[in-house]
């Protein structure tokens, strides 16, 4: 009864080697068509590096001053234009950065098509299919607390810190989770940058690095300034957490410089 | 190393069943084909297309029964005296017996009615509210909410890589370790995707096989749910799915039901409209389990209905007028869908 199964065994890796034989030849005689790209994400709060907990900063907007205890956020849907409208688009691109965790501060792109790039463009958050798509792995997992279990979906940004007293307000600790999917309260935004002075040249034999200012200030003072001492917060999908997510959207993201290696 | 990546996963998992099936065909006795099925593994014939389909996690025994165990384990919550089987108990179709509201840790109680696991394949969203949108990470909800299980996925991975038996069971299925999210709630979706009820005297007789009788009474019965409960109880998984305001409350403010999800006013006091199979066995009834009986449930329709902003439309002029006749022909069909075979199938039993 075994002896049809035992056939397609060897039916199956003959073709397989007889595929991948293919491959190989054709690696061989064509010019290598992929390159590298790491990215380094710099948290900064307006003019000062980005330390959790340790430092005090004062938003010059409100006057408020506070510290960071938390700033994470997921970077997904990775694409990079070129000057002829074409791009390239990252395959299964998640990544979890995480203020608590330099190497989370470093995307190392692999496998992307050579070119010319002009701009970058990526996903703070996770697309909606993601959201609902059952268990997962990497960045994605539900073990990371970037997951809503009485909600189902990803936080796609958390701010965490405590706003210091004043004489006009006592101290207070604020919290900002922001996340959703659905309308009216679909919080996924998408960031598009383009390279001020030079392109990005992915090569074979180049290793080049894109650094991105990531501003939390700019949570604060986007397009809805908001301020500490009012604000309720963010706990799920809500008109606040769109009024966070389009503040972060507009301004905390921006190309320091590129190093071509 | 070539097969593995050349093959997909699926198509593995039907070598390996043809494979079974083989063997299997090699014995004289036909009992030992049925042991090695997985319950839920066939789609019924009368049922619409599951969301959560056969081919997202292909049903498997060996993954089956640790799904089963660890449905039934304690030690996933905090205190290791819940476990999912404490509030969703076989013999009432996985619902909570004579419980109106969730019993968890330390004797606390949710605000929510323990509904019946059944048919969760067919579920698009899931929980009262449906504020779970995927079958594997359904669990996540009761495991880590503060009145049930009270316990944090990272514990309950610790716990389950410190147990020898779950280490060796884990390994043997997913081929590596730690034990992680992902296996975890993949086993356990093996065995709550496994609750199919689809073997009531109902379903024989829509499907035309034997012991498919219904009576007079039981058909009209049938014949009055179609005219007056549906488009909410439709299907023969007997819901729409939708998320409505039955009139229960004038206002919300114990329980906003969908808006707590959706955060949009016009769903307060919706909730999910909950599924007619095995409800005989189900009691008490609505998201808080406020009704004893289905002679309660059915004088909340005739007369019971309670105005607000976002009741139903269908709810809106009087409710549903019943005569006695109506209801105990009503009664009579309800009792039909009652799946003996799902409630005593030893498979999925705590002690199979």
């Amino acid at each position: 009864m075994k002896f049809p199964l035992s056939t397609f065994w060897v039916a199956a890796v003959a073709t397989a080697l007889f595929l991948s034989g293919c491959d190989t030849s054709k690696d061989e005689d064509a010019q290598p068509t992929v390159g590298t790209l790491d990215i380094e994400m710099e948290h900064v709060v307006g003019s000062k590096m980005l330390t959790l907990n340790a430092t005090t900063y004062t938003n010059p907007a409100s006057n408020e001053q506070f510290t960071i205890s938390k700033f994470n956020y997921y970077v997904s849907n990775v694409k990079l234009q070129k000057a002829d409208g074409t791009e390239y688009v990252q395959p299964e691109s998640y990544y979890l950065v995480q203020a608590s965790d330099a190497e989370s501060q470093h995307l190392h792109l692999k496998d992307i098509a050579v070119g010319d790039y002009t701009g970058i463009s990526f996903v703070v958050g996770v697309d909606s299919t993601r959201n609902v798509s059952g268990a997962q792995t990497g960045a994605l997992d539900a073990n990371n607390n970037m997951f809503w279990t009485w909600n189902t979906g990803y936080i796609f940004f958390k701010m965490e810190g405590n706003l210091l007293a004043s004489s006009d307000y006592p101290a207070k600790p604020f919290l900002m989770h922001v996340g959703g999917f659905a309308k009216p309260y679909n919080a996924i935004r998408t960031v598009k940058l383009t390279f001020p002075s030079s392109n990005l040249l992915v090569r074979d034999d180049h290793a080049p690095e894109l650094h991105l200012k990531v501003d939390a200030l700019q949570v604060l003072n986007g397009p809805q300034p908001i301020q500490l001492n009012t604000f309720m917060g963010v706990h799920g999908p809500s008109a606040n957490a769109i009024q966070v997510a389009g503040n972060y959207a507009v301004g905390m993201f921006s190309v320091e410089h590129i190093h071509a290696n | 190393m070539l097969l593995p990546r050349t093959l997909s996963k699926a198509t593995l998992a039907q070598l390996l069943g043809l494979a079974g099936l083989l063997v299997a065909g090699c014995q004289p006795d036909a009992d030992v084909l049925k042991q090695q099925a997985v319950p839920g593994d066939a789609l019924p014939g009368n049922f619409p297309a599951p969301a959560y389909t056969l081919e997202t996690n292909p049903p498997d025994r060996a993954t089956f029964e640790l799904g089963r165990t660890l449905f039934y384990d304690p030690r996933l919550s905090r205190t290791g005296e819940v476990s999912c089987g404490s509030c969703h108990q076989q013999f009432v179709a996985f619902a909570h017996a004579d419980h109106r509201v969730s019993h968890g840790v330390d004797g606390l109680l949710g605000t929510r009615n323990a509904p019946a696991l059944q048919n969760l394949r067919w579920r698009r969203e899931l929980l009262w509210d449906g504020g779970a949108k995927n079958l594997e990470t359904m669990p996540l909800a009761p495991l880590t909410n503060p009145v049930e299980m009270d316990e944090t996925l990272d514990n309950v991975l610790q716990k389950l890589n410190a147990d020898p038996d779950y280490q060796r069971r884990f390994a043997k299925i997913y081929g590596k370790s730690p034990v992680d999210s992902y296996q975890f709630l993949r086993a356990l979706a093996q065995f709550t995707a496994a609750l199919t009820s689809a073997n009531s005297r109902y379903d024989h007789y829509v499907r035309g096989e034997a012991g498919g009788q219904l009576s007079e009474p039981e058909l009209r019965g049938r014949a009055l749910l179609t005219q007056k409960c549906t488009p909410c109880h439709s299907t023969d998984l007997f819901t729409d799915e939708t998320y409505r305001n039955n009139g229960l409350d004038r206002e919300f403010s114990a329980d906003s039901g969908r808006a707590h999800i959706t955060s949009v006013a016009q769903d307060q006091g919706l909730f999910k409209v909950p599924s007619l199979r095995n409800v005989a066995k189900t009691p008490p009834y609505m998201h808080d389990g406020r009704f004893a009986t289905l002679s309660q449930v059915l004088d909340h329709y005739d007369h019971g209905v309670q105005a607000s902003p976002t009741l139903d439309p269908l709810l809106r002029q009087v409710g549903i007028p019943l005569t006695t006749q109506e209801r105990a022909a009503l009664l009579a069909f309800l009792e039909t869908l009652t799946d003996t075979e799902f409630l005593q199938d030893r498979r999925l039993a705590e002690r199979p």
